[in-house]
């Protein structure tokens, strides 16, 4: 891993119980519209409750659980600071 | 008193208009909004649709202080730009009607996301009123809410309850009353706008005054363009002269971005509320909602623990609802029925006949359907009011996804092995329209109860113990069709596409009676009304058909066309009796036994034995292929015009649904009669 850079990767690759933050978004606006009044905006961190590998998966941000889509969660590009 | 020469800011004045006022409920989903609904309106209240949409409109009044309060539910949205038709309707609603006052439900437990609503709704005219509620969640989670110091720092009145337990009521009862007196003299905070976002909303309004259609005002109407709402820039597209729209949209193309600053600038001012009114727990213990959720949404144990609770609500169905629904059918509609055609002994015999036939059959057969509909709607009640049910739609999403639909459509569907009639009316909960009309298309596929009774009376009959086996393979049989119809209608009508999965997975709490009780209540009405009205008229038709000319079904036009459609009949090895069961099975689906009982003159296990005799078993299959798999019960039909609108999707779904029974039956018993049954 770059040493002193950021670390981009799609809300998929989170595994359970990891946490980063909403970098930005890579799917159509009106999804976008709907996560950001569900408070996903970049810059808010995002805690992967449950990521199976396929399927749906749940998140929570700010304090809320969310199931997504695992195509919507392929939009979400996040940075994962806590690697 | 005499507020009125006091007032600061005369738009926040409250029309004042004989004693009788207007107040709009507004809140997001899972707020607890319908409960404080039904603790200010008990029972009175009424349940309709919004004009034109086919979305719940509940309305309800209330007396306090000597006031008429007409209390309106907005449908429940997590903000108000145009996602949904839900928001459209909210955000209309309080800028057209102007209620006198807007209550706006959040949660104490759960403040950062449900203040998002209030960041929008604190920017129009009404006076707003926050009803905090949830407290008691809150302080479960550990949570501490410093009332004080959230109304001070929003400008608004804040008053904290505990919906379920009904605390609070009281006091947003005498809150609102000194609204509407203008007793309070609030003075709202509203959100930011960063200075370089100024100029863009300024220069937008240079473009735009002067255009603005009212009610709308016009910083809002800045602010929506700027979000890409759909509906405002139509709106104005068709208000502004083609160049100043250019300019407009230069403007807009230069500043894509800008609705991500406008929505994080509505979250900044949360957080700043956040920071001065919520004392928050320490971090890292696991709440009751994970723990359970490890087992309720895993991929596997999820969908068993669903299929344990299927199970038991339809033990319960069989259990209660079955024997409660014989019983109101022998009991209540029977003697009903004899009372009835003793009283119009002296009638006309059309008049007396139609009574008896037309009404109390068709409609008779729904209404003793209503146990089997409550046990399934306080099942689903419950189900739902503990937050169970968003669980369910996340464990069937993959499913669901095989048919381009998502798990949320899976939650009507479920209602329809009660009966089709509130699943059909179930799916206006789905948010996307391709979503919505898919889940309607496909929701009559569900074998619902009648249904099952018709398979449960011949199936014993003729395959005696292996009838068991033959029910589940038919459940089984339309289950799958359900979704390779989905799938195929899917690819066909609506290109594939696949609307967004996005679902709040609320807090599991204690379910609440009342709530539940309410539920259960409303969904009967409108099914009993439904029951009085559409279907009794459909009801009577087919009666008609089955009874004229001459009076009796062998030979009425039904029989008529029966034998005119033996050929077709042919093909699935029916014979014309067969297939004026099939047809009757129209009016209720039920029907189809009782058809046969009049064809052969006889009932109950008589009937049976002669079924048995007369028919062969591929004869018997094909028929229980092509009932359970037929076109929708009339009652049915009736809603899917109702719920979609348009009588090109009924006939669509009405055609498709003949086509798929008759080419199954058919083939089920070219197989059955090849090797020998």
């Amino acid at each position: 891993m770059p040493h002193g850079t950021h670390f981009y990767s799609p809300l998929t690759e989170l595994s359970s119980g990891e946490r980063a933050v909403i970098f930005q978004f890579n799917i159509p606006n009106t999804t976008v519209n709907r996560l950001l009044s569900l408070g996903f905006t970049p810059g808010v961190e995002i805690s992967m409750m449950q990521n199976y590998g396929r399927g749906p998966l749940v998140v929570v941000v700010r304090g809320t659980r969310v199931a997504l889509g695992r195509s919507e969660a392929l939009g979400i590009l996040v940075n994962r600071r806590y690697q | 008193m005499t507020a009125c020469h006091e007032v600061v800011n005369p738009d926040l004045m409250v029309s004042i208009k004989d004693g009788s006022y207007l107040v709009a409920l507004a809140g997001q989903p899972n707020m607890g909004k319908s409960t404080i609904f039904n603790n200010l309106t008990g029972l009175n209240q009424h349940v309709g649709n919004w004009p034109g949409k086919t979305i719940d409109r509940c309305s309800g009044q209330f007396h306090f202080a000597g006031k008429e309060i007409t209390l309106i539910d907005l449908p429940g949205t997590y903000s108000l730009t145009a996602n949904s038709p839900e928001e459209i309707i909210a955000r209309e609603f309080i800028l057209r009607e102007r209620p006198d006052v807007v209550v706006a439900v959040v949660s104490a437990a759960n403040l950062e996301r449900s203040l998002y609503l209030v960041s929008e709704l604190i920017t129009l005219k009404a006076p707003l009123i926050v009803a905090l509620n949830m407290m008691d969640v809150a302080e479960q989670e550990g949570l501490r809410v410093d009332t004080d110091a959230l109304e001070r720092t929003l400008g608004v009145p804040v008053v904290p309850m505990t919906a379920t337990r009904s605390t609070g009521t009281s006091v947003l009862q005498k809150v609102l009353d000194q609204t509407l007196l203008r007793e309070l003299k609030p003075n709202p905070v509203v959100p930011d706008i960063r200075s370089d976002h100024r100029q863009i909303v300024d220069e937008l309004l240079s473009e735009i005054s002067g255009f603005i259609p009212i009610p709308y005002p016009s910083e809002w109407i800045a602010f929506k363009l700027l979000e890409g709402d759909h509906e405002i820039t139509r709106l104005m597209q068709a208000q502004l002269p083609t160049e100043r729209w250019e300019t407009v949209q230069t403007i807009l193309k230069a500043h894509e971005d800008a609705f991500l600053a406008i929505v994080s600038a509505r979250y900044e001012w949360i957080e700043q509320l956040i920071r001065v009114s919520v004392i928050h727990p320490r971090l890292g213990q696991i709440g009751i909602t994970d723990r359970l959720d490890r087992w309720a949404a895993h991929p596997f144990w999820g969908l068993a623990i669903l299929a344990s609770i299927l199970g038991l609500v339809f033990e319960l169905t069989f259990s209660i609802g079955v024997p409660v629904q014989s019983w109101l059918a022998h009991q209540l509609i029977a003697p009903l029925t004899s009372s009835l055609s003793s009283i119009l002994g002296g009638a006309p015999v059309w008049l007396d006949s139609q009574v008896i036939n037309g009404v109390m059959g068709g409609v008779g057969a729904v209404v003793s359907f209503l146990p089997i509909m409550v046990i399934f709607f306080a099942a689903f009640g419950l189900l739902e009011d503990m937050g169970y049910m968003a669980r369910a739609a996340y464990v069937m999403d993959n499913l669901m996804h095989m048919m381009g639909l998502h798990g949320k459509s899976f939650l009507p569907l479920f209602l329809g092995f009660g009966c089709n009639v509130p699943a059909v009316m179930g799916a206006r909960t789905i948010d996307s329209r391709p979503a919505r009309l898919l889940t309607i298309l496909v929701a009559p596929l569900i074998p619902c109860t009648a249904r099952m009774a018709v398979v449960a009376f011949l199936a014993p009959a003729f395959f005696g113990s292996q009838a068991i086996l033959v029910t589940w393979g038919l459940v089984i049989l339309s289950v799958g069709m359900l979704v390779a119809s989905g799938a195929l209608l899917n690819q066909v009508l609506f290109k594939g596409q696949r609307s967004a999965f996005i679902m709040e997975m609320p807090l599991y709490h204690i379910p609440n009676g009342r709530t539940i009780g309410l539920l259960v209540w409303q969904r009967s009405l409108s099914f009993l009304k439904k029951a009085g009205t559409t279907i009794l008229a459909i009801s009577i038709g087919v009666w008609a058909l089955s009874v004229l000319p001459g009076g009796s079904l062998q030979t009425s036009y039904l029989a008529q066309l029966g034998h005119f459609l033996e050929p077709v009949g042919r093909w699935m090895g029916l014979d014309w009796r067969l297939t004026v069961a099939l047809l009757t099975s129209f009016m209720a689906k039920e029907n189809a036994v009782a058809t046969l009982g009049v064809l052969f003159g006889a009932g109950g296990s008589s009937l049976a034995q002669q079924l048995a005799a007369t028919y062969s078993m591929a004869s018997a299959l094909s028929f229980l292929t092509v009932s359970i798999l037929f076109i929708p019960c009339a009652a049915t039909v009736a809603v899917v015009r109702q719920e979609t609108g348009s009588w090109r999707w009924t006939l669509l779904n009405i055609s498709f649904m003949l086509a798929l029974s008759v080419g199954a039956a058919s083939m089920v018993y070219a197989v059955a009669s090849r090797i020998g049954m």
